[in-house]
């Protein structure tokens, strides 16, 4: 959908691969831009979606995409990167619209005093060993 | 931009926005923590990632004066001015609002500058070694010594590879007393979930004593490692890699980790 990578075959043999590259030009997903309009996007900073995902017809499909990914619950700005098969640096720049225009919030990263309470690690471990 | 962020400890700020959403008030509590997972190339990084959580790549694009700077030929692609990064990622829901992050960090030396944003906040580390290629982790064992980052030496016992004393492990990469020593097989989930275990574990020790520190001083101490250290340029980070690693020659006589390369 992206272009970036492959996408799925539609029952048709592909004429690309990955190693071809993206199929869309990066910059064309971004409008030339390298980085996003403001710098709250670190890989941990957590994203979701501000309201109820309708039909914004401004938005570019892999704009859609990552909003609709931010509707399904918080999650880091790496995941979404991951998730939506985008360089981490075209992500940044999309949230960076989604922001401005009021579809997501964000929230930095927790200090490490606050992350890194023995409670939490003690839940992090007995999750671990039920895993 | 301020209006567009939710903070953790306002409960009534996004409440209001969550209530018609897809999301809910329970978001501002969501919570989540990194691990790092380095080694040397091929070591089995990927393999340990995608044993305990569900895997796929994260790419990031690199500008090649950093990533490249007299590794890559450019003759030919001299317009080609950025190249893509990829690195395993992959997620452990612990529960509802509190995941853990895992992140294989690139493992060519020329990527080390990727390592610092990766590093930022994280909760702990892996380094997996092969004993077979010890010297191949002694770069990342200094990286995480040098950022005062906790972190667990896992040996990654291949098949057929002969099994070392935790004890000797530890005194060849002249490790500070206290850091973790296990044995694992990256590709069985339940010795991987062991791993983390142990990083969460150290992790915790490590942060309550830097608490302790922290409290039982006055003055801000020159001692402590991340403040004493001068904060090193990409540049130069991306050097300390090769630089830090031995020669062949060194690797087939030596074993010990050389101990200049400890310290900045």
């Amino acid at each position: 959908m992206n272009g970036y990578g492959a996408g799925p075959a539609l029952g048709e043999a592909r004429w690309y691969d990955d190693e071809a590259g993206p199929l869309v030009r990066l910059y064309a997903l971004t409008g030339g831009r390298a980085r996003p309009p403001n710098q709250v996007f670190d890989l941990m900073t957590l994203v979701v979606a501000a309201g109820p995902v309708g039909d914004d017809p401004s938005l570019g499909p892999e704009q859609a995409a990552v909003l609709e990914l931010c509707a399904l619950g918080p999650r880091s700005v790496a995941e979404i990167a991951a998730d939506c098969d985008l360089p981490l640096g075209i992500a940044r720049v999309l949230l960076g619209d989604l922001l401005a225009i009021g579809h997501i919030r964000v929230r930095p990263p927790l200090p490490q005093a606050y992350l890194f309470d023995q409670a939490i690690l003690q839940e992090v471990i007995d999750g671990l060993r039920a895993l | 931009m301020d209006s567009g962020r939710f903070d953790g400890t306002r409960a009534s700020a996004g409440q209001a926005a969550y209530e018609s959403g897809g999301a809910d008030a329970r978001d501002e509590s969501f919570l989540a923590l990194k691990i790092l997972v380095a080694g040397g190339f091929g070591v089995g990084k990927t393999t340990l990632v995608g044993a305990v959580s569900e895997i796929r790549p994260l790419h990031t694009e690199e500008s090649m004066t950093q990533a490249g700077l007299g590794v890559d030929r450019l003759l030919g692609v001299e317009q080609k001015n950025t190249t893509t990064v990829a690195m395993d990622f992959g997620r452990i829901t612990i529960r509802d609002g509190l995941a853990l992050y895992l992140f294989g960090t690139p493992g060519q030396d020329r990527f080390w500058f990727l390592w610092d944003e990766l590093a930022q906040g994280a909760l702990g580390a892996v380094v997996l070694a092969d004993t077979a290629r010890l010297p191949d982790c002694f770069p990342a064992v200094d990286f995480f010594e040098r950022r005062a980052i906790p972190f667990v030496i896992a040996v990654n016992c291949f098949e057929g590879h002969r099994r070392h004393d935790p004890r000797d492990i530890a005194d060849a990469l002249d490790l500070d007393p206290g850091t973790p020593v296990v044995l694992c097989d990256a590709r069985q989930r339940s010795s991987g979930k062991q791993v983390l275990i142990k990083v969460v574990e150290h992790a915790g020790r490590h942060h309550r004593s830097r608490q302790w520190l922290g409290r039982n001083r006055t003055a801000e101490p020159a001692a402590q490692p991340t403040s004493s250290r001068p904060n090193s340029s990409p540049r130069a980070t991306s050097t300390a890699g090769p630089d830090s690693s031995s020669t062949p020659s060194d690797r087939s006589t030596t074993f010990r980790r050389p101990p200049g390369t400890s310290t900045v």
